[in-house]
């Protein structure tokens, strides 16, 4: 049984707040071109039937509860991997008001795609890479967090500016006003020339 | 007695989260009563936080299937407000990737008909026709999916010779490889039987509750907005696809022909592609409103448009044909069977994400 799970993962897909993009490129992944269906995986509709959870987009108060919902109906040990930028952090839409955020939020992902869409030779590393640990935790041993691609920095939280950094700017704009002030003199210099 | 079934929001045949839940007698649909709400983001909200230029590459992902004519419907909106006139060559290579998103999306589409009656072959084998546009796709502007190809003002990328003939090869590829599937979808007993006489609203019940797309010109109404010639249809010559049996087989058929028409605009648009500038230079920021009309592979979509003459708009607002078929398609469920929902669903080839956005 244990055996069989390595060597065909099945995947179950679910759609959370996402744009079509990454869908249509995890669909395409299955499709005879890419094919991950030579590593046996199998896409299945029931999630009761599933080990990997692919999700894509980010996570709304309207489906977060679906979410979950699909996520405990898995059987463990279970992987979650996360397509695309938008269940990473939010992506694009982070600041958008019905966007709670990344995944994560909900449930623990184990394997993060980057990309706004990846692409499905991406997808499909991020598979192979869910069926190490999917291995890992059927064994027991402990799974290392992922590092999430990007760092979200929004307003408020955004870090204090340094010394040095207030420096640089100060000596970029100084640069950009010599600069113009060059321009400017290079400019009525230009037509005395032109009268003389 | 009736009984409620809830079909989705995960669901197998469904790539996206839409409820429906089913008022059933037996196994006769009685009522159907859609539930929304699950890909809701607030990207209209956001586009009026975002100044106009990035609003470009914002609205290219209210969808991810046709994320071109989006952003191209968008920036048409902009530069009728701006009066900015687009160079030929930018309206010529607008059409050219309208088209081949045209025809990604509608061999997705038929590609998930194939899989929600459950032949799975054909499903395999439309999608690897697919890969082909996908490669003219990638081949001339760097991406799959969201091209980000289209700016206001013009385009951002460029056909060169090579790159033409390339997308030629590709275009030459797919009338080959889809010979074949085209045959069985449109010509198999077995596909027949799931297909015709299934999903009928007549064309003035259509047109009444406002359809749009294929779903509206399979039955018999010929109204396509690439009819008023806007970019550069009108130099191309277009006429609309038109089938008259009001079924889902109308709808398929619809979306077959159409696809060859795509690749035939594609093949003049490259052969009449003229020289010239790519972007047309713009200063200042939009004052004034605009409403915009383009067709996408689902059928017309409306942009609205208000700028208060600062660099964030007023408002956007986007009307998508998903939107407009889901009323027809809540009176093409009434009075079938349980296992002919999913295929009269997909026959009007729902986006969900564009409706919800």
């Amino acid at each position: 049984m244990s055996k069989a799970i390595k060597k065909s993962p099945w995947v179950v897909h679910f759609n959370c707040n996402s744009c079509n993009g990454c869908d249509i490129e995890f669909l395409a992944c299955l499709t005879p071109t890419y094919d991950v269906e030579r590593f046996g995986v199998l896409h299945v509709g029931n999630p009761k039937h599933a080990d990997v959870l692919v999700v894509t987009g980010s996570v709304n108060n309207r489906n977060k509860h679906v979410l979950k919902n699909v996520y405990d109906q898995m059987p463990e040990p279970k992987v979650v991997v996360a397509m695309g930028a938008c269940p990473a952090t939010g992506g694009i839409f982070a600041d958008c008001y019905n966007v709670i955020g990344g995944v994560n939020k909900v449930i623990p992902v184990d394997v993060h795609v980057p990309g706004c869409p990846p692409k499905p030779e991406a997808m499909m590393d991020g598979i192979i890479e869910a069926v190490g640990i999917l291995e890992k935790k059927r064994k027991g041993e402990t799974v290392d967090a992922p590092v999430l691609p990007v760092k979200v920095v929004k307003g408020p939280e955004a870090p204090p500016m340094t010394p040095e950094m207030q420096a640089k700017i100060a000596a970029a704009k100084a640069a950009a006003a010599a600069k113009a002030a060059a321009a400017k003199a290079a400019a009525e210099n230009q037509p005395e020339a032109k009268a003389e | 007695m009736s009984m409620l079934v809830p079909f989705g929001p995960q669901h197998p045949v469904l790539p996206e989260p839409l409820q429906l839940r089913l008022e059933l007698d037996d196994e006769k649909v009685v009522s159907a009563i859609p539930v929304v709400g699950y890909v809701h983001r607030g990207l209209e909200k956001l586009a009026e936080q975002k100044d106009f230029i990035q609003d470009t590459y914002l609205i290219e992902r209210v969808c991810g299937i046709c994320s071109f004519q989006h952003s191209m419907a968008y920036s048409m909106g902009v530069e009728e407000i701006m009066n900015i006139e687009v160079p030929e060559r930018a309206n010529y290579l607008r059409v050219i990737w309208a088209e081949l998103h045209r025809m990604h999306s509608h061999l997705l589409a038929l590609g998930l008909l194939a899989d929600a009656f459950g032949f799975e072959n054909l499903f395999y084998t439309i999608w690897k026709v697919r890969e082909e546009i996908m490669d003219a796709m990638e081949a001339t502007t760097g991406a799959r999916v969201m091209l980000g190809a289209c700016c206001i003002g013009g385009v951002r990328k460029d056909i060169n010779a090579e790159q033409a003939k390339f997308v030629l090869e590709k275009l030459a590829n797919f009338e080959k490889d889809f010979k074949r599937p085209a045959e069985v979808i449109l010509g198999d007993y077995s596909v027949k039987e799931r297909l015709c006489g299934v999903g009928i609203i007549d064309g003035k019940k259509a047109y009444e509750l406002g359809t749009v797309g294929p779903a509206l010109r399979g039955s018999g109404v010929a109204k396509d907005h690439r009819m008023t010639g806007y970019a550069a249809y009108g130099k191309l010559g277009f006429e609309p696809v038109v089938e008259n049996d009001c079924d889902c087989y109308a709808r398929t058929k619809v979306r077959v022909r159409e696809l060859y028409q795509s690749c035939e605009l594609v093949k003049a648009a490259l052969a009449a592609l003229p020289e010239g500038e790519l972007k047309t230079p713009f200063k200042g920021n939009p004052l004034g409103e605009a409403a915009v009309r383009v067709e996408q592979p689902r059928g017309e979509v409306l942009y609205y448009l208000r700028g208060n003459g600062t660099d964030k708009l007023d408002r956007l607002r986007i009307r998508t044909p998903t939107f407009a078929n889901i009323a027809p398609l809540l009176n093409m469920l009434v009075g079938c069977g349980l296992p002919d929902v999913a295929v009269i669903i997909l026959s009007i080839d729902p986006c969900i994400s564009c409706t919800e956005r």
